[in-house]
């Protein structure tokens, strides 16, 4: 019995450790070729370990891109559409969730409904709107839509949370005379962190790495998100892979330093969006 | 409707201004594109000139473009060889993490961290580890003594190619695997042992049924992102060698944004929605047959 239990332990982390190996390879793959000479890179055989190893990589991608000036752009864009998301779908949510109201369940279903809808459909329609708007090559065709209701996933999960809280906190405080935009912001939506964790996660996750809306949107070079400028550094430096890669670990790393600090929320909030689906 | 009393009135008033971010967008950002989006599908427009109905020509015109067969065959075939590959990986992952051994959470944290990196940044890092002369992927094809191919320089390996990253990204359904594993209640495993069932037999008749709906949202959300797949062809191939990573919305794109025929993609757009729509519909009437609701 002992050991077969110690044969089961060996082959689970077997198993597990080569696929771990495998998975961390590429990311170390691209470390070791952002830390390589020019002449490095092409190299055949191919070389596993830089030598020299050229730290000034990264200074000079930085310089090529212009990487603070994106990273600026990709910043505002991000933080609006994060605190737009937030704000508006836990708003709506409570209207969902804490106001009984007349066709409240049919309304609801509306806006599951819109989950289904591929986002294809409205692109080309959105774009005449905002063309129309004067809103081309402004970053308000990607921040304005998160402030009008957030997304109805997020307003789903807002409502799933919303739901689990007592009524009678909302009730005692509606005797005390308190208005329903207050108990919303100072006893309701306080007590919802977890969720906001989790809906500031995806959205800032998915903003900073979208392509296609700042590709549709944004045609002068310095109005370039961090990806549009990655894309564009590609086609004008199309071998010079160590910088190439030191610039993609750049764009890459507050995804990575943010992972590593609120694991617990993207696991959490991976698991929740699974199980509640 | 029946006279409402005054909470009730003044309930639906509050609600209303709760919601009215979401009926506001729901309207402007979602309904009215909707609409136009189906009359641009029966339109040419092209953005400069009001769009002229020309009825049905763009439907019929689809149906006798090379191009859409073309770009819906790589679509299907992507997603054919991504989805179950993912599904049963990130399953077979996650049955091994939830063993209760030491360390299980370091290994979780590698795994799923790729997932969490998606974009440019990591299309231009496969596009070089699948660098015929300089990438990883070849060099350790080498070792084992076997010539790797061209993968994105070949028509035949540049989908298999984006398959097999694809693969990279599977830790966000893993984790979603785990918190499903973890939620079967470990009584069911007790009375199980009490019988004398083997593990087989209790991963048969207790694991797989009490984790069928979680798997089944998998499917469903990975298939409708896979259907939909487009940075990663735009940034590495450009839809080739040949059209062969000429995928269904990189197709819509290019019709739209690079050839202005806003009709066109818009009639595109809607055969995307019947084609996901038919999948979904045609998986839920399958799912009766294999995923298990508990009671309540």
């Amino acid at each position: 019995m002992r050991m077969r239990r110690t044969f089961y332990a060996a082959l689970v982390y077997g198993t597990l450790s080569l696929g771990a190996v495998s998975f961390l390879l590429p990311l170390f793959w691209m470390i070791s070729t952002a830390l390589k000479a020019d002449f490095q890179i092409f190299a055949y055989p191919p070389q596993w370990m830089p030598n020299p190893v050229v730290w000034e990589n990264f200074k000079r991608a930085i310089d090529y891109f212009p990487f603070w000036l994106y990273a600026r752009n990709t910043m505002i864009i991000t933080v609006s559409v994060v605190v737009g998301q937030v704000v508006t779908a836990a708003l709506v949510a409570y209207g969902f969730a804490k106001i009984e109201w007349p066709g409240r369940d049919v309304v609801f279903v509306f806006v599951l409904a819109t989950m289904m809808l591929p986002s294809q459909v409205t692109m080309i329609p959105l774009f005449v709107l905002f063309q129309r708007m004067g809103w081309i090559n402004t970053w308000l065709p990607l921040i304005v839509p998160s402030w009008f209701g957030g997304g109805a996933f997020n307003i789903f999960l807002f409502r799933q949370y919303f739901r689990t809280i007592p009524n009678e906190l909302s009730a005692a405080a509606r005797i005390d005379g308190c208005s329903e935009a207050r108990i919303f912001a100072q006893i309701i939506f306080p007590l919802a962190k977890p969720v906001v964790a989790t809906v500031s996660i995806f959205a800032f996750l998915w903003t900073w790495n979208d392509f296609i809306g700042p590709l549709i949107y944004l045609h002068s070079a310095e109005k370039y998100t961090l990806a549009l400028g990655l894309r564009a550094f590609q086609q004008y430096s199309s071998t010079e892979w160590n910088l190439l890669m030191a610039g993609s670990l750049i764009v890459m790393l507050p995804i990575i330093v943010l992972f590593f600090l609120l694991q617990r929320y993207f696991v959490e909030g991976m698991a929740m969006s699974g199980l509640k689906g | 409707m029946a006279k409402m009393t005054k909470t009730t009135k003044r309930n639906l008033v509050t609600a209303l201004l709760f919601i009215s971010p979401w009926v506001i967008g729901f309207l402007v950002f979602t309904l009215g594109p909707i609409v136009l989006s189906v009359y641009y599908s029966f339109s040419a427009y092209n953005v400069f000139q009001p769009p002229i109905w020309i009825g049905l020509d763009n439907y019929t015109t689809i149906m006798d473009d090379p191009l859409f067969y073309k770009s819906l065959y790589n679509t299907v075939y992507y997603t054919a060889l991504s989805v179950p590959g993912v599904l049963v990986l990130s399953l077979l992952l996650a049955l091994l993490l939830n063993s209760r051994l030491k360390g299980m959470n370091i290994f979780r944290t590698i795994y799923f961290l790729p997932s969490v990196l998606s974009g440019v940044a990591v299309s231009l890092l496969w596009m070089w580890l699948f660098n015929p002369d300089s990438g990883l992927i070849n060099l350790l094809l080498s070792y084992l003594g076997i010539e790797g191919p061209l993968w994105l320089n070949s028509p035949y390996w540049s989908k298999p190619a984006l398959v097999i990253m694809s693969y990279w990204g599977l830790g966000g359904v893993m984790v979603i695997n785990l918190a499903g594993l973890q939620a079967i209640p470990t009584e069911l495993y007790e009375v199980a042992t009490i019988d004398g069932a083997s593990a087989w037999r209790k991963f048969w008749s207790i694991t797989l049924p009490m984790i069928s709906p979680t798997l089944f949202f998998n499917l469903i959300t990975l298939s409708i992102g896979s259907f939909q797949v487009f940075t990663q062809a735009y940034v590495m191939t450009s839809g080739g060698p040949v059209n062969s990573t000429l995928f269904y919305v990189f197709y819509l794109y290019r019709m739209a944004f690079e050839n202005l025929r806003m009709g066109y993609a818009s009639a595109l757009a809607w055969i995307l929605f019947a084609i996901i729509m038919v999948f979904t519909l045609i998986q839920l009437r399958l799912s009766k047959r294999w995923v298990y609701y508990q009671e309540g």
